[in-house]
């Protein structure tokens, strides 16, 4: 086959090579050429995802096969890459911003050790090679090489400063609770391969009318779940906030072009089965939306300027989660993309305020950085507008899209959704009036250190500002711009099925342009009065020792979930592995075993007594036993 | 001769030789008493075998009488062993009763 | 190739380790028997992959060999090399020289008794997976554990004697019933005639009269259980597994890669070369206990694994669980999960081989392996923290390491039979990562303590031996298909057993 589109493998395979030179090499090379090599592979590999993508664009799709991963008589597995409009819109994403954070972290990192350095950016070009295998795979166990894959990168970066107990705490719990989705993930590709025998997606999809309902909801249920613990939803998002224990720019890679996306993308990927299980779409979109209250009112009460990011990604993948429960897949990719732009933003940012504060993470003692770096601050406003959901901000129109979609599902959807995005506005105000406005609340030795970034870090942010900013205008809805929505079109053969489906079923409606005027107004005058009331009232924050009470104490220690599940589950599961191990394995198996030890002992020494050592007693026992043996030779 | 004569003598001299080795105690009568049953057991083999006789093949069931000078060779050795471990016991221990022999209980 | 070459493979890889051994009693140096030993095992490894590279892969009597060797009572000296038997052979061909490389350092007393019996043991386990004759493999089958048996008593840790006298009463109990169950099934066999017709025997103990005996239902269920017990003993399955994690903390270190490598696989062998095919009315009707026995030894051992604080404990339970996984997939006849098993077996020697391995090079340079005595190791040694972590993640099943095909197809299978049991058997990959990883964070990551402060990196030939460990997982993990195809006509003749 000469397809043009051949060449996809190098795009995972790039990283892969980084991965291996700066991993082997670690010791060997220096920090600039490891910055080179770790930071190049991702720009060729983005280079040529560009090149994809116009391919795609002009219409050329393919699913490219390369060898035979698994070839037995019952299960055939191709190591297949699909290259379609969805995947080519991921591989843009993940290298795109996977570049600009490379870029960033040679400076961010400068600080570790050579070998050290070296071995961040084996691990964040793995992470990206995961990520790559994830989204071009072109069957559900390819995807599951890459799903499993960032689990274990996240789990190598998350634990990064291994040193720390706390840090490899949660890389462990990062990966086990990634390991809970991973369960449902499986089972449900089992599923798929006893009813249909084969995982590829095509195939699948073709076939899905052979499935019963059962079979169906079943399968998109596991999938969820698969979901649920790679994207970070309830009851499984305790290891999403856990993860910042590792260095910033993993933070950003994490929260928004890798890992937690992939629960979207598995669930956009498998669309037609999805709109085919109505009970599953609405479970989605209420934990969806419980996931984004709930990670909204925590994100209320934190301090720490990294924690508040995570619980706020955790919300917004509530929301995209919603976006696919009430059936608006492209609404849903579509806040993946702007949310990675003003997620990595936010975080690269953060990041930057980090080293400035000399490792400084909790707000409460920053304050007034404004005047020192110009740069961040322009940026990281702007990060948090497009949160806020601000027009024209690219945030604004990807919510939008599913806040309308949930409208025209149910309106209560709606109400909690938009309720929602008043707390995110509210609590990204209240995280930068914290930083930047007001005064400077921290020591005199970090005031005198407050410096502008270098370069390598602020280009990237002032990069990502402009996406941020722009990014949305590809996904203008119909109202203001007929055809405005050139994401929908471009996306349009991936939800095709779907899309019919819905249209036979009757059940797709569209609102009126009056309603739709109303709704984003109401969103955004809500989000602006809660953005500049937080600005306003926390760039006057003074640091109190007063403790929390009531709803804020709970709040601040975050509901006490991690508590609830330790006392609920841990606790219990530990002290029955002892139960196990303490009384069942050492009392009642071994104990059985060794009873039967000595029982044969005792009644040996029993039977001992029988030996008198008297010839003639052994003589008689012989001579009557003979007799018995004729007597019942003879009579019997 | 019916043979019945012959299996009655033989079951009487072991008879002898069991109630013998059960009621003795010393090792030279035991020994003696075995060698009766020994006997006996030879007695009858000697005398199934002349039962077993053919006319016209005068050599058939002679199997049997060979036997039993093999036994009478094997029981001399025996007895030479036997003899030997009883003299060496009463040189140890200046005995020959068993009921002091009772060392195989531990 | 020639058909004359082909049919002395079997022969070749079991009487070069027998006589290889045997030789070793003669040597005096220590040096020279560890020298020979390896020298000898590295020339098995290329018997073994001579034997794959031209050897014909046909189905079973393919390169069967027969010689004569109990005539009249229908026993003979027949071996044969199916994929199955290929794939074991090459990996006990292939473990031995990494154990040997790994444990150069290790010093034994009466060094050429020891690496004699090693070899020895060697031979007897190449004898049970070649073997095509019922008492041929009664007989390797007990040559494969008496040496062990001596390993463990004279060169074990301090409870070695109560260790070991477990397991040879665990097995033993198991081998003889097992050999009721040959000695019944002999019975029931045809007789046997020469070409000409004259008869030469009245019963055979050759494997093909054993598959085609007459057996009633009543029948195949006794013997099932005396076969099964066997098996399971050696495998172990729950709750006959208490001999394993005794023993294996008692072993010296290179038995215990034996024991755990490659014996456990002789019980998983002889389920699907002997029970699956004789008794298949009878694993119809007891499929359901021996799986549940299996998966509940599975989340059981997991559980009791995440409780152990000796690193050879721990890893004594992961392998129960991980076998486990393996008996229950048999008993449920899938194809897929047959062809899991297949290619798990070979990986599940590999990678405990080399988790042994680390244990090992941790506990020759400090002197303890408790959890929780040990700390910050990746700090002193992160060349072995890095191979650790590739095995370690191999044993969880990670893609792209060797396991995870194995696994996927082995629990594909066991939901074909029945979803609920692939539920409570998935567990255990939630399970398997909370002690594995709880294992590597409390014992490589922190702080180091004052004993592992005076921990040193491993050495070259270390490194070497834990480095064939990572390839091997590499290279079955990213292209696992070699393996699957050898063993591919097994599993048909298998399955159709059972269609």
């Amino acid at each position: 086959m000469s397809n043009t589109l051949q060449i996809v493998w190098l795009i995972p395979f790039l990283p892969l090579i980084g991965f291996l030179v700066n991993g082997l090499g670690r010791k060997q090379l220096s920090k600039t050429l490891v910055g080179i090599i770790g930071s190049g592979v991702i720009l060729a590999s983005f280079l040529i995802s560009v090149f994809v993508f116009l391919q795609v664009k002009n219409g050329n799709t393919a699913v490219v096969n390369y060898f035979d991963f698994i070839n037995t008589a019952s299960l055939k597995v191709g190591f297949n890459f699909q290259i379609d409009q969805l995947s080519s819109i991921f591989l843009l994403i993940i290298t795109g911003i996977g570049f600009l954070i490379h870029v960033y972290s040679t400076s961010y990192m400068h600080e570790e050790d050579s070998k050290d350095f070296a071995k961040f950016f084996a691990y964040l070009n793995l992470f990206i090679f995961s990520m790559l295998l994830l989204v071009m795979g072109g069957n559900y166990i390819i995807m599951f090489i890459g799903w499993e894959g960032v689990g274990l990168c996240s789990y190598l970066l998350i634990g990064f400063w291994f040193k720390d107990a706390n840090n490899t705490a949660a890389a462990n719990k990062a990966f086990i609770m990634n390991r809970i989705g991973d369960f449902g993930f499986l089972l449900a590709v089992f599923w798929l391969i006893a009813k249909l025998g084969t995982t590829d997606y095509h195939a699948v999809f073709e076939n899905v009318s052979k499935l019963s309902a059962t079979d169906i909801t079943g399968i998109t249920m596991l999938l969820f779940l698969g979901a649920i613990g790679k994207s970070a939803q309830i009851p499984l998002y305790t290891w999403l906030p856990d993860a910042m224990a590792g260095p910033t720019p993993v933070s950003a890679l994490i929260h928004a072009a890798t890992m937690v996306t992939a629960g979207i993308y598995m669930i956009a990927r498998s669309n037609i089965l999805f709109t085919m299980a109505p009970a599953t779409q609405a479970l989605i979109a209420v934990i969806g939306l419980a996931t984004a209250v709930v990670a909204a009112t925590i994100a209320l009460k934190q301090n720490d300027i990294k924690k508040v990011l995570a619980y706020s990604t955790v919300s917004q993948l509530g929301y995209m989660f919603l976006g696919l429960g009430v059936g608006a897949y492209t609404g849903a990719v579509f806040h993946v993309m702007t949310h990675a732009f003003f997620k990595a933003l936010l975080f690269l940012g953060a990041g930057s305020v980090i080293h400035a504060m000399g490792g400084e993470q909790d707000m409460r003692k920053m304050g007034g950085l404004k005047k020192y770096m110009g740069i961040t601050h322009i940026t990281f406003l702007l990060g948090c507008l497009a949160i806020a959901g601000m027009p024209p901000f690219s945030g604004f129109f990807s919510k939008d899209e599913i806040l309308a979609a949930a409208f025209t599902k149910n309106p209560i959807y709606w109400g909690v959704g938009v309720l929602t995005a008043f707390m995110t506005a509210f609590y990204m105000f209240r995280l930068y009036g914290m930083t930047f406005l007001g005064k400077f609340r921290g020591t005199h030795d970090q005031e005198h250190h407050l410096h502008e970034s270098p370069l390598a870090i602020t280009i990237p942010l002032i990069i990502l500002a402009i996406l941020a900013f722009v990014g949305g205008w590809v996904g203008i809805p119909e109202v203001f711009m007929h055809g405005g929505h050139r994401l929908e079109a471009f996306l349009e053969p991936i939800f095709a099925q779907s899309n019919i489906l819905v249209a036979t079923l009757g059940e797709k409606q569209e609102l009126s342009h009056t309603t739709e005027y109303a709704l984003m107004a109401t969103s955004v005058i809500g989000a602006l009065i809660a953005l500049l009331y937080a600005a306003n009232k926390f760039s006057k924050y003074q640091a109190s020792t007063q403790e929390e009470t009531g709803i804020g104490r709970v709040l601040a220690n975050k509901w006490y979930v991690d508590e609830i599940y330790d006392a609920v589950i841990v606790k219990p599961l530990k002290s029955f592995s002892g139960f196990l191990n303490n009384i069942i394995e050492k009392k009642a198996i071994d104990g059985f075993v060794n009873g039967v030890g000595r029982a044969v002992n005792y009644g040996s020494r029993q039977i001992r007594l029988l030996q008198t050592g008297q010839v003639s007693a052994y003589m008689l026992l012989m001579v009557v036993a003979i007799l018995i043996l004729f007597i019942i030779q003879l009579f019997l | 001769m019916p043979i019945n004569y012959y299996i009655f003598l033989a079951l009487a001299l072991f008879c002898i030789g069991i109630i013998g080795v059960l009621t003795r105690r010393n090792a030279i009568i035991i020994f003696m008493c075995i060698e009766l049953m020994l006997n006996a057991a030879n007695l009858l083999l000697v005398a199934f075998s002349k039962m077993h006789v053919d006319v016209n093949q005068p050599t058939a069931g002679s199997d049997a009488q060979i036997f039993v000078f093999f036994i009478m060779v094997v029981a001399a050795a025996e007895v030479s062993v036997g003899l030997a471990i009883i003299v060496m016991l009463y040189r140890n221990i200046h005995s020959v009763d068993v009921n002091f022999l009772n060392r195989l209980k531990n | 190739m020639d058909q004359n070459i082909s049919v002395t493979f079997p022969h070749a890889l079991i009487f070069f380790p027998l006589l290889a051994g045997l030789i070793t009693f003669l040597f005096k140096k220590d040096a020279a028997v560890k020298s020979w030993a390896l020298l000898s095992s590295i020339i098995t490894l290329c018997i073994s992959l001579a034997s794959i590279v031209y050897a014909s892969n046909k189905a079973l009597s393919g390169l069967a060999f027969n010689y004569e060797w109990l005539k009249y009572i229908g026993a003979s000296f027949s071996v044969s090399l199916d994929g199955m038997g290929r794939v074991l052979t090459l990996l006990t061909a292939i473990s031995f020289p990494i154990i040997f490389v790994a444990t150069y350092t290790n010093t034994y007393k009466n060094a050429n008794i020891f690496y004699g019996l090693m070899l020895l043991t060697q031979a007897g386990l190449m004898g049970v997976f070649l073997a095509s004759d019922a008492l041929l493999f009664y007989f390797f089958w007990e040559l494969a554990i008496i040496p062990v048996y001596f390993l463990c008593s004279r060169w074990g840790g301090e409870k070695r004697i109560q260790a070991t006298f477990k397991f040879f009463i665990y097995t033993f109990t198991g081998s003889l019933l097992m050999l009721v169950g040959i000695i019944y099934m002999y019975l029931q066999t045809a007789p046997v005639h020469d070409v000409a017709g004259t008869l030469v025997s009245e019963h055979s103990f050759a494997l093909n009269y054993f598959y085609e005996a007459q057996l009633s239902q009543t029948q195949q269920n006794w013997l099932f259980w005396l076969f099964f017990i066997a098996f399971a003993v050696k495998m172990p399955v729950f709750p006959f597994h208490t001999w394993q994690p005794d023993t294996y903390e008692q072993s010296p270190t290179s038995v215990t890669m034996v024991l755990s490598g490659i014996m456990v696989k002789m019980g998983l062998f002889g389920v699907m070369r002997w029970l699956l095919p004789m008794f298949p009315l009878a694993v119809a009707k007891f499929d359901n206990i021996a799986i549940i026995l299996s998966i509940t030894g599975i989340v059981y051992a997991s559980l009791i694994a995440t409780k152990q604080d000796d690193l050879k404990r721990l890893v004594a339970y992961s392998s129960i669980a991980h076998i486990g996984l393996m008996s229950a997939t048999i008993f449920a006849t899938k194809q897929i999960g047959l062809e899991g098993v297949m290619i798990q077996m070979f990986n599940h020697g590999i990678n405990i081989i080399g988790l042994w391995i680390v244990i090992d090079l941790i506990e020759k340079q400090l002197g303890v392996r408790k959890i929780s005595q040990l700390s910050g190791v990746a700090h002193k040694a992160p060349i072995l923290t890095i191979l650790l972590v590739v095995i370690a993640f191999a044993n969880i099943a990670l893609p792209l390491t060797n396991a995870f095909v194995g696994e996927f197809m082995m629990f594909s299978g066991l939901f074909q039979f029945n979803t609920w049991y692939a539920v409570i058997a998935l567990l255990s990959i939630i399970l398997a990562a909370v002690y594995t990883l709880n294992m590597v964070q409390k014992v490589f990551y922190g702080e180091t303590n004052a004993l592992t402060a005076t921990l040193k990196e491993i050495t070259v030939s270390q490194q070497i031996a834990l480095s064939i460990v990572v390839v091997a997982i590499f290279l079955t993990g990213i292209y696992p298909q070699p393996i699957l195809n050898l063993t591919k006509d097994t599993v048909a003749a298998l399955v159709t057993k059972f269609k």
